[in-house]
């Protein structure tokens, strides 16, 4: 691992230590209470899902054009992240949601859409794992839908009929709660950064000991 | 006559003092109203809802950790062994 690695995963481990104090401290909304408070986790994960989802294409799309294997590690690497932070939005969304919208689910355009990202990133890794020889190109062309999907998550509140708040409410925010925000995304920013960087490792590893065995074969 | 007098001041202090709690005693009902959402004292906790995303969050997070710092250390083990075995072969 790099020099950077672990004092960076000390800060961060700090960071999520302090985390629960700080969103503690912050003010309540007015409609939604107490279950607000979830937003301060649910949305660095959002972010850091559509953040993998594009780390994932751009490194696909690089793959595909240069052949570089070190480009389809790290894609590999985004796409196992994009269902672990996926995974989190699509939970922490709906026990948000049972509280102040008294539903667990809603088919709006952006719950819909992420979704269907999270389903596609679940389809890389599936056609990673068992689909055989040539799977790393179509895996590639997969993540580039997965890429294109993310501006539309993004804007869906703001163009089509939903409840939830739309973009501006981030910038709407007073500090009280904008700068719990902003440290919950500087946590989970870091710790995305660190996790990409273990999962590429290991596919690194992965590789190296894929050649060691092919060097035994000759 | 002053011991009268005591016993009723304890009595009528006695009255007042539990009148408070027959003032507190819910109305007869003699009807049932049906509305369309819970009393606010009724409705769903948000405490339990927000520990829960928390904790899931944490939780997956160390999980995950653990699930590529094992998958590391797997991988690991087999390249040193392998390595091993081709200096012991004569190939490293």
């Amino acid at each position: 691992m790099p020099r950077w690695f672990t004092p960076v995963a000390m800060v961060c481990g700090l960071m999520f230590a302090i985390s629960p104090l700080i969103i503690a401290n912050a003010p309540y909304e007015r409609e939604m209470g107490l279950v607000q408070k979830i937003y301060y986790y649910h949305m660095p994960s959002a972010w850091c899902f559509l953040l993998s989802a594009i780390v994932c294409g751009v490194a696909s799309a690089r793959y595909l054009a240069k052949g570089d294997p070190r480009h389809d590690r790290l894609a590999i690497a985004a796409a196992e992240l994009t269902v672990l932070f996926g995974l989190l939005t699509l939970i922490t969304g709906p026990l948000w949601a049972r509280k102040a919208w008294g539903t667990w689910w809603v088919w709006d355009a952006r719950v819909t859409s992420s979704f269907v990202g999270w389903m596609i990133a679940w389809s890389y890794i599936i056609l990673r794992r068992y689909g055989g020889p040539g799977s790393d190109k179509l895996a590639a062309g997969l993540a580039l839908f997965g890429m294109a999907n993310v501006p539309f998550i993004y804007i869906s509140v703001n163009y089509w009929r939903t409840i939830h708040p739309p973009t501006t409410v981030v910038g709407s925010l007073k500090v009280s709660m904008g700068a719990p925000l902003w440290f919950c995304v500087a946590a989970f920013v870091l710790l995305y950064i660190l996790l990409i960087k273990m999962r590429t490792r290991l596919e690194e590893q992965r590789a190296r000991l894929d050649s060691l065995y092919l060097n035994l074969d000759d | 006559m002053n011991r009268f007098l005591r016993l009723a001041g304890a009595c009528l202090f006695a009255l007042l003092c539990a009148a408070p709690s027959f003032a507190q005693q819910p109305q007869q009902q003699t009807e049932f109203v049906p509305v369309d959402s819970l009393p606010q004292a009724e409705q769903m906790a948000a405490a339990p809802l927000l520990i829960a995303a928390y904790v899931v969050v944490l939780v997956s997070f160390f999980v995950y950790l653990l699930s590529v710092a094992r998958r590391m250390q797997k991988v690991q083990t087999e390249i040193e062994r392998l390595e091993a075995d081709m200096k012991k072969a004569g190939r490293g």
